[in-house]
């Protein structure tokens, strides 16, 4: 059977399976659509955490960002998963034993104030909003590239699949589904890694490959550096950013990843605080195993690149790099009409564009794999895609049902906010299907900032929530907005009203825009502390709020006010 | 009662040192082996892989992973000695 065939029917019984969880396991109670009622086990919720935080961009940008960028590429491996541990050992136990459904539940309560509730509702919309615009594109993207359908119409499909599942079955539905697919993402990305690490270094276990001989017996990343600095590039193993930027950077992606909403709601679903702790470990697991495994796939990607296309004649050259030519990914230009094609540094002299996306959805194809493998694949890269766009949906109608709603309508009826929070989700839908289909310029821009605003509004304000009982809301609220305010204004200087002052000399402390968050949130931290010496105390009920949160005992199910 | 919070600041209290000491470790091997030392690190070799690129790309990782199983297994001794687990 051909390519084609294959993905339409892996993909198609992948969509068929979560349809069919969705069905079965849909929310009947606010509880359900929240927080999945409370009782996944840790497992389970581990699993659903690592899909719901891999996206399509982890699962196929990712490893190609890796291969280009070489050591650089670091600060994603060390910032994305990194963040778990602050998760685990800072957050979640506690926000567990707070009990609450949202991230603006806990700071409207911690806070005692509405007003506090408001900005962080007003942060955790602006951040998913922001990432799932990105996603649904990446849907589209997907579904267009593999089902040779155009990008409107795979932005079409992926929000019917969405609408259908997270509408249908909140928390619960959007648990055991993403579970589905991490096992469908996981299997999709390992077996071509496994694959093509045999083939290249003789050794099944890519995390060893790496570190592993290619066939003259020389070391892979020994012969790789060799090879990019001959032809005029930057050694793979030693980086260009300085170390300042790389760790901004760094902290920044990890922070961010901590106060992200929509990884924190994801730990109110286990039934106890050692299940929250222990779930957060079992999460960076699943993560770690496609994230060791990913600079393994980006430097035998880049590797097989080079040594079966650069250099070659371009008219003998091998069959994935035709059939790829027919979607631009890669693009071989005969310059000097020698008949060779050049891999050069200068951009002037070199024949061959490589995009960065081709290191993983062309590796079954390198590694010359059966048909069905590209199709797996396809389905592990919509499975990526959409987990990650359900569960920001869910916290988009979640923010406005519950934290916007319930606040300003306390009288409501059970049935009333379930129906609300269906709407909401129903319209986020089709707003980030908008944007997928009619992505406004910068989007792309600023998906990769929603870390540094998580940074620099949320994580110092939930930290000092549960680490000091003296920080009261006129600390928190000036703290979230310095925060905010400063990583944004930043962002929107360097990256809109004068992009050509981008550089390292311009930078604050040479930190780039994509490390600011870490100084967001540095401020932060300082707003807080400064404000909150100068104002009363917290009341003493919040006081010992604070007590009982950090003590495991006593947390029953996630509950209602 | 007196006594009873008396036992909940210690239990803090170790809770926090458990932290700290877990964090420093977070950060040694991300920031300071990844990152600030990475160039010297470089210096040594295991198998294919200079240390401070392999601290990098994979050894911090994995370093993550133990770094939380740790915390689960010392805060479940915790909450039992101090008796405020979970049944």
């Amino acid at each position: 059977m051909d390519i084609l065939t294959w993905t339409y029917i892996l993909v198609g019984l992948s969509f068929a399976l979560y349809i069919g969880i969705a069905i079965y396991t849909r929310a009947s109670s606010t509880k359900e659509f929240y927080t999945a009622g409370g009782g996944v086990s840790p497992l389970a919720n581990g699993m659903a955490t690592a899909a719901d935080w891999m996206s399509a961009a982890s699962f196929i940008s990712m490893a190609g960002i890796i291969a280009f960028s070489g050591y650089d590429g670091s600060v994603y491996l060390m910032g994305w998963t990194g963040g778990y541990v602050l998760l685990a050992l800072l957050l979640a136990p506690y926000l567990r034993k707070f009990g609450k459904f949202t991230v603006p539940d806990f700071v409207g309560d911690r806070y005692y104030s509405n007003k506090a509730r408001v900005v962080a509702v007003f942060c955790a919309l602006f951040i998913s909003f922001t990432y799932v615009a990105g996603q649904m594109r990446g849907v589209g993207i997907v579904f267009s590239r593999y089902l040779e359908v155009d990008i409107e119409s795979g932005v079409l499909i992926g929000m019917t699949i969405v609408f259908f599942y997270a509408v249908l079955g909140g928390m619960k539905g959007i648990t055991y589904t993403q579970v589905a697919q991490y096992c469908v993402l996981i299997f999709a990305f390992m077996v071509p890694a496994i694959f093509i690490s045999i083939q290249l270094t003789g050794n099944p276990i890519p995390q060893l490959g790496l570190g592993g001989t290619v066939q003259d017996g020389t070391y892979l990343l020994d012969k790789l550096d060799g090879i990019l600095v001959d032809l005029g590039f930057h050694q793979y193993t030693s980086g260009r950013k300085s170390i300042i930027d790389m760790f901004a950077i760094t902290l920044a992606l990890m922070v961010g990843t901590a106060g992200l909403p929509h990884v924190i709601v994801r730990f109110f679903t286990v039934p106890r605080v050692r299940d929250a702790r222990l779930s957060a470990g079992y999460a960076l697991v699943f993560i770690a195993i496609l994230y060791t495994t990913a600079p393994a796939v980006a430097a035998f990607g880049i590797y097989n690149a080079i040594d079966t296309v650069a250099g070659q004649p371009v008219d003998n050259l091998p069959d994935w790099v035709e059939n790829w030519q027919k979607t631009n990914l890669i693009v071989v230009e005969d310059l000097n009409g020698d008949g060779q094609v050049q891999y050069l540094a200068d951009p002037e002299v070199n024949e061959l564009t490589v995009d960065k996306d081709i290191m993983v959805l062309a590796a079954p194809e390198i590694a010359e794999l059966p048909n069905w493998v590209v199709g797996l694949v396809a389905a592990g890269g919509m499975a990526a895609a959409l987990s990650t766009a359900a569960g920001l949906l869910l916290v988009i109608s979640t923010a406005v049902s519950r934290d916007l709603f319930r606040t300003f309508v306390p009288g409501m009826t059970e049935k009333t906010e379930l129906i609300i929070a269906r709407l909401a989700a129903a319209l986020a839908v089709i707003v980030a299907g908008y944007f997928g289909i009619n992505p406004p310029g910068f989007v792309a821009e600023v998906v990769a900032f929603a870390f540094g605003l998580a940074a620099a509004s949320f994580f110092p304000v939930i930290i000092m929530g549960i680490f000091s009982t003296r920080m009261n809301k006129e600390g928190a609220i000036a703290g979230m907005i310095c925060g905010l305010v400063f990583t944004l204004g930043y962002i929107i200087y360097f990256k809109f009203i004068h992009p050509e002052l981008n550089d390292m000399g311009h930078w604050w402390f040479g930190i780039s825009p994509e490390g600011i968050g870490s100084l967001g949130m540095l401020i932060n931290f300082a707003a807080c502390f400064v404000v909150s010496k100068f104002t009363p105390d917290p009341p003493e009920d919040v006081q010992e709020m604070i007590q009982e949160i950090r003590i495991p005992r006593g947390a029953g199910k996630a509950s209602e006010h | 009662m007196n006594d009873h919070k008396q036992q909940m600041k210690k239990y803090w209290k170790q809770n926090i040192k458990t932290v700290l000491v877990l964090l420093s470790i977070w950060f040694i091997v991300s920031f300071g082996f990844g990152i600030l030392l990475a160039e010297p690190l470089n210096a040594i070799k295991i198998g294919g892989y200079k240390l401070g690129f392999w601290f990098a790309q994979q050894g911090s990782i994995f370093t993550f992973v133990i770094l939380i199983f740790v915390y689960v297994y010392k805060m479940n001794k915790l909450d039992e000695k101090f008796d405020v687990n979970e049944k």
